[in-house]
C-alpha cells in the first residue's frame, strides 16, 4: 500500500515537468505581450517598456525565463502577479477556499440527487420514472450553465424571493477572513444569522455547478446498477428471499459503486479546478475566474502558477479516488 | 472594534435590509464590475481601481468638481501661477485629518510633507519609496510628469511650490488626476521604520471621505465613513463594493435590492430598467470618442479629397443604431461635447454617397480602390462592437466603389501594429484622462504623436499643431478655448479621421438613492449620496 502511494507520488514529478513546460510555452505562444496590453490605447514609450520589462523579468531570453521560473517553483515560489504584484501563491490561497467550499456543496448536491435517481431508474428500468430520470439527466448534462444560472436567479431570487442573487454572505455581515471558508468564518464571527446567510448564498451556485455532475452520476449509477442487477448472485440473493431493498442497497449497490466513485472523483477534480461560468454569474471569488482574467491580461506568473496548482489538485484527487476503491470494495487492494 | 462592528451588523439585521426600512447603520451597496488591482492609485490606470482608491479614500491638491471637469480647490485652498507659467505655488488647507487605523494613528494633520512625499515618490528615482511594492507609476509616466516637473519645494508647512521645466497649461488638470492623490508621509515613515513599507500601498490611509475597512479579492471591499472628513462626514455610514462581474446579475441584484447602484448595464436592459418603478436611470455623455483613422502616410489617404469623400460615404446614424443601440451619439469633433472648447459651429459631413463618388472621381479614383479597415477585437465604451462597425462601413464604402477588407488581430498585437502604421484605416478610440482638450487633440493628433504612433492617422498639420502648442503654454482659458476651436475647424476640413461616436453612459440606481452625480470621467463617487428611510 505504502509502496503504491510512493509509486504514484513518484509519477507526479514527470507530470509536473510536463505541465510546467506546457503552461509556460502555451502562454508565451499566445500573441500579445503584457506590457502592450497594460498600456492599452495610451501606448507605452520605449523607455517605459524597457523599465517594465525589467521589473517583470521579461527582458531575459525565454529559456532563461523558464529556468528562473522552474528554479523558483522548486523553492516553492510561484512568482508574483504582473498586475497586482502579489505573490501568486498568496492569491491562490485566498481564492482557493471559496472554490473548495462551492465544489464541496456542488458535489454533495450531485451525489445526493444523482445516486438515488440512478438507482431508482435502474430498479424501475423501462418505466416512466426511468425515462423521466434519463430525460432530466440528459437535459442537465446539456444545459448551458450561464443560461441555467441566470434562469434560476430570475426564478428563485427575483420571482419567488427564496434565495439571494449572488455573493457569499449578506453585506450586512462584516465577516473577516480567517480560514477563507465563509461558513467557518461566519461561525467564528459569532454574528447571529451569519452561518445561515452563508448557507443560503450557497444554494443556487451549488445547484448550478452540481447540475452536470449530478446528471453524469445518475447515468453512470443507472448503467452500473443495471449491469450488477443482472448478475447471478443477485438472483441468488433474491431467491434466498431477501427483501428487494436489501438486495439493491447491500448486494447490488456496493458492487456497482466502483465506476461511480471513479466518476465522482473525476468530477470533483474538475469542480476543484474552478468553475469559470458559475463563479462569474454568482460573483464567487474562486480560482476559475482568476485564471481566465490572467490569460486575458497575459499575467504569465498567475497562469503558470495557477495551472500548476490545479494539476497538483487533480493528481491528488485521482490518487485519493484510487485509494477509496479499497475501502468500498475489499477485493480491490493496492500493492 | 470588531465587537462594535458586530453590534452594528446585528442592529442593521434587526431592521431588515439597508435598502428597506429605517436602519441603524446606513449601508450603501455598490455592485462594482471587477476587483481593484490595488489601493494606491498612482500605480494603476483602470477606473475600477480608481473608484476603490482615489475616489473613495483620497484627495488631491486640486479636484475636478463633482459631476464636471472644472478644476476646484481640494487639499490646496488656493494657488498662484507665476507670470511665465513655470511656477505653481499651492496654499494648503488647514485642519485636514488623515484616516485613523487600529494599527496606525496619525499624530498630525495634513501638511506640505505629505505633498512632497506623494509626488516625489513618483518623481525621484532615489526616493526611499520609489521602488517599494515594485510597481510603475504608470499615469505619472503617461502624462509625462517627470519631464514637466523640475522640482518641488516646501516653502513652509502649509505652502508648496512646484517648479516646472516649461510652461504647461495642462499641469493643473494633471494634478487633479488620480495618480496625484495625497498619501500620509507620517504613515510612510512609520511603516518604513517597522520594516513593512508596502503596507502604505496595501492598506493606505488618505484624507478622503471613506476609510478602507476590509478587502477580499473578487468578493467585497468595505469602507467606513471618515468621521473627521474635512468636507463633512458622508451621510452613509458604510460603503460596500459588492464585486459582481456579470451585468445581468448586477441588474438582478439591483432589482432585488441587494445593491443600490450598478455601473455598466447591458444596453439591451436599459428600456426595462427605465420602466421599473424601483429604479432610476441616470445618463450622461462619456468623455470619449470612437473614430476611424486614415493612414495619411499611405496613398490614397494622403489625399484630403479621398478622406473627405469617405467621410461622406459613411452613414454614421445607421452605425449608431446598429452598434450602440441608443447608447451613443454621432461625433463631429474629436473631443466630446461635455468638454470645454468643444466647437458647436463645426459642420459635419453629410451622408451623401452620390457626392462622395464624384469626389473620388475628382481625386482620380473614378472606379474606387481597394483598402482595409482594421477592427478592434475588444469592446470599449467608445466602440462596443468594432467588427460590426467595420462591416457597416465596408458596405457603405462598397456603394462608392471602395472595396475594403476587414482585418483584426489580438488586442496587444493590434495596438502594436497600428502604432507602427501597418493599417490603411483603423478603428480606435480614446477616453479622456484629465478633462483637458489637449489630452485629446495633442495626444491623438499632434505632430509628436505622429512620430510616436499615438496619432494613428500619422497626420501632422503644422498649422493645427502650432495652435495646440500655443494653447499648451497659454494659461488663460478663454484664449485657449479660441485656439482649440480653431484647431477643430482645421481638423474637420483636413479629415484625418471619421469621427464616429461618443458613448452615452447609463447608471441605474435604486429609487431611494439621492444626491448622486455622474462623473464625466466615468468614476463613481458616493460621498454625497443619501439613502431615503
Amino acid at each position: 500500500m505504502i509502496q503504491y502511494i510512493l509509486k504514484r507520488l513518484g509519477m507526479v514529478i514527470p507530470t509536473f515537468i510536463g505541465v510546467s513546460i506546457l503552461t509556460f510555452s502555451l502562454i508565451h505562444l499566445i500573441p500579445g505581450d503584457p506590457v502592450t496590453i497594460m498600456g492599452g490605447e495610451r501606448g507605452v514609450s520605449a523607455e517605459q517598456r524597457a523599465e517594465m520589462e525589467k521589473t517583470l523579468g521579461l527582458d531575459k531570453p525565454i529559456i532563461q525565463q523558464y529556468l528562473v521560473y522552474t528554479g523558483n517553483v522548486l523553492k516553492g515560489d510561484l512568482g508574483t502577479s504582473f498586475v497586482t504584484r502579489e505573490p501568486v501563491m498568496d492569491e491562490f490561497l485566498t481564492l482557493f477556499p471559496a472554490t473548495i467550499e462551492l465544489a464541496f456543496f456542488a458535489a454533495v448536491f450531485a451525489a445526493l440527487v444523482g445516486l438515488p435517481l440512478g438507482i431508482l431508474a435502474a430498479v424501475k428500468r423501462g418505466s416512466v420514472l426511468d425515462h423521466t430520470v434519463m430525460t432530466i439527466s440528459l437535459t442537465g448534462y446539456s444545459m448551458p450553465i450561464f443560461w441555467w444560472g441566470l434562469l434560476l436567479i430570475l426564478f428563485m431570487s427575483i420571482q419567488l424571493d427564496l434565495t439571494p442573487v449572488s455573493g457569499r454572505i449578506d453585506v450586512m455581515f462584516w465577516v473577516d477572513e480567517v480560514t477563507g471558508f465563509m461558513i467557518i468564518d461566519a461561525w467564528l464571527s459569532g454574528e447571529e444569522g451569519a452561518v445561515a446567510s452563508a448557507l443560503h448564498h450557497l444554494i443556487l451556485p451549488s445547484v448550478v455547478l452540481g447540475t452536470i455532475p449530478m446528471a453524469v452520476i445518475a447515468r453512470m449509477t443507472r448503467s452500473s446498477m443495471l449491469e450488477v442487477l443482472g448478475e447471478d448472485y443477485i438472483r441468488t440473493a433474491r431467491a434466498k428471499g431477501l427483501s428487494p431493498i436489501r438486495v439493491v442497497m447491500k448486494h447490488a449497490l456496493r458492487n456497482a459503486l466502483i465506476p461511480v466513485i471513479t466518476v465522482i472523483g473525476l468530477q470533483i477534480g474538475t469542480l476543484l479546478s474552478g468553475a469559470i461560468l458559475t463563479e462569474t454569474i454568482f460573483a464567487w471569488p474562486g480560482i476559475g475566474k482568476w485564471l481566465i482574467e490572467a490569460i486575458g491580461r497575459r499575467d504569465y506568473p498567475v497562469v503558470q502558477g495557477g495551472l500548476l496548482m490545479i494539476a497538483v489538485i487533480i493528481i491528488i484527487t485521482n490518487l485519493l479516488v484510487d485509494l477509496t476503491y479499497g475501502v468500498i470494495n475489499p477485493r480491490v487492494r493496492h500493492r | 472594534m470588531k465587537k462594535r462592528l458586530n453590534l452594528l451588523a446585528a442592529a442593521t439585521m434587526a431592521f431588515g435590509l439597508a435598502t428597506g426600512a429605517a436602519a441603524a447603520t446606513k449601508t450603501f451597496v455598490y455592485c462594482s464590475e471587477a476587483s481593484p488591482e490595488g489601493f494606491n492609485p498612482s500605480f494603476y490606470t483602470s477606473g475600477t481601481s480608481f473608484d476603490a482608491s482615489s475616489v473613495t479614500m483620497f484627495n488631491r491638491l486640486v479636484e475636478f468638481e463633482r459631476g464636471g471637469t472644472n478644476i476646484v480647490p481640494g487639499l490646496a485652498e488656493s494657488w498662484d501661477v507665476s507670470e511665465d507659467g513655470k511656477t505653481y505655488t499651492f496654499h494648503l488647507r488647514e485642519g485636514v485629518k488623515f484616516h485613523q487605523r487600529t494599527d496606525f494613528r496619525p499624530s498630525r494633520n495634513f501638511n506640505a510633507d505629505d505633498v512632497l512625499f506623494s509626488i516625489n515618490r513618483q518623481l525621484l528615482e532615489d526616493h526611499p519609496y520609489h521602488s517599494v511594492s515594485n510597481q510603475e507609476y504608470k499615469y505619472f509616466g503617461y502624462m509625462d510628469m517627470a519631464n514637466i516637473i523640475d522640482s518641488i519645494e516646501k516653502v513652509d508647512d502649509m505652502t508648496v511650490r512646484f517648479n516646472l521645466t516649461k510652461a504647461d497649461a495642462t499641469f493643473l488638470a494633471n494634478m487633479a488626476m488620480d495618480f496625484a492623490s495625497i498619501m500620509s508621509a507620517e504613515y510612510g515613515d512609520a511603516m518604513m521604520d517597522a520594516g513593512t513599507p508596502e503596507q502604505v500601498d496595501k492598506t493606505p490611509i488618505g484624507t478622503g471621505p471613506f476609510i478602507l475597512a476590509y478587502y477580499q479579492k473578487d468578493s467585497v471591499v468595505r469602507y467606513e465613513a471618515h468621521n473627521a472628513y474635512w468636507e463633512g462626514r458622508a451621510d452613509i455610514d458604510r460603503l460596500v463594493f459588492s464585486i459582481t462581474p456579470d451585468a445581468s446579475v448586477r441588474y438582478a441584484k439591483l432589482k432585488k435590492g441587494e445593491c443600490h447602484h450598478m455601473p455598466y448595464p447591458n444596453p439591451a436592459d436599459i428600456e426595462q430598467m427605465k420602466a421599473d418603478d424601483d429604479i432610476n436611470v441616470m445618463q450622461s455623455n462619456g468623455l470619449n470618442v470612437g473614430y476611424l483613422a486614415f493612414n495619411t502616410q499611405k496613398a490614397p489617404f494622403d489625399n484630403q479629397l479621398v478622406r473627405q469623400a469617405l467621410n461622406m460615404a459613411t452613414d454614421k446614424n445607421a452605425i449608431l443604431d446598429a452598434v450602440f443601440q441608443g447608447a451613443g451619439e454621432v461625433a463631429k469633433n474629436p473631443i466630446p461635447p461635455t468638454m470645454w472648447s468643444y466647437n458647436e459651429n463645426v459642420i459635419d459631413y453629410d451622408y451623401n454617397p452620390e457626392i462622395a463618388k464624384k469626389m473620388l472621381a475628382d481625386a482620380g479614383y473614378p472606379d474606387g480602390f481597394k483598402t482595409n479597415i482594421w477592427a478592434m477585437p475588444v469592446q470599449r465604451p467608445y466602440n462596443p462592437n468594432a467588427k460590426r462597425m467595420a462591416e457597416l462601413m465596408q458596405a457603405d464604402w462598397a456603394k462608392v466603389g471602395v472595396e475594403a477588407e476587414i482585418v483584426s488581430y489580438e488586442w496587444g498585437e493590434y495596438l502594436q501594429r497600428s502604432k507602427e502604421g501597418e493599417h490603411d484605416t483603423v478603428l480606435l478610440g480614446w477616453t479622456g484622462d484629465n478633462g483637458d482638450p489637449d489630452n485629446f487633440l495633442y495626444v491623438l493628433l499632434g505632430c509628436p504623436a505622429a512620430e510616436s504612433g499615438g496619432n494613428r492617422a500619422f497626420w501632422c498639420d503644422n498649422e493645427f499643431n502650432s495652435l495646440l502648442e500655443t494653447a499648451k503654454v497659454t494659461a488663460d482659458i478663454s484664449e485657449r478655448t479660441k485656439l482649440y476651436e480653431e484647431a477643430q475647424v482645421i481638423f474637420k476640413d483636413q479629415a484625418p479621421w471619421i469621427t464616429v461616436a461618443h458613448s452615452v453612459v447609463f447608471e441605474p440606481m435604486r429609487k431611494e438613492v439621492s444626491g448622486y452625480k455622474m462623473s464625466p470621467f466615468g468614476k463613481h463617487d458616493f460621498y454625497e449620496v443619501t439613502l431615503a428611510d
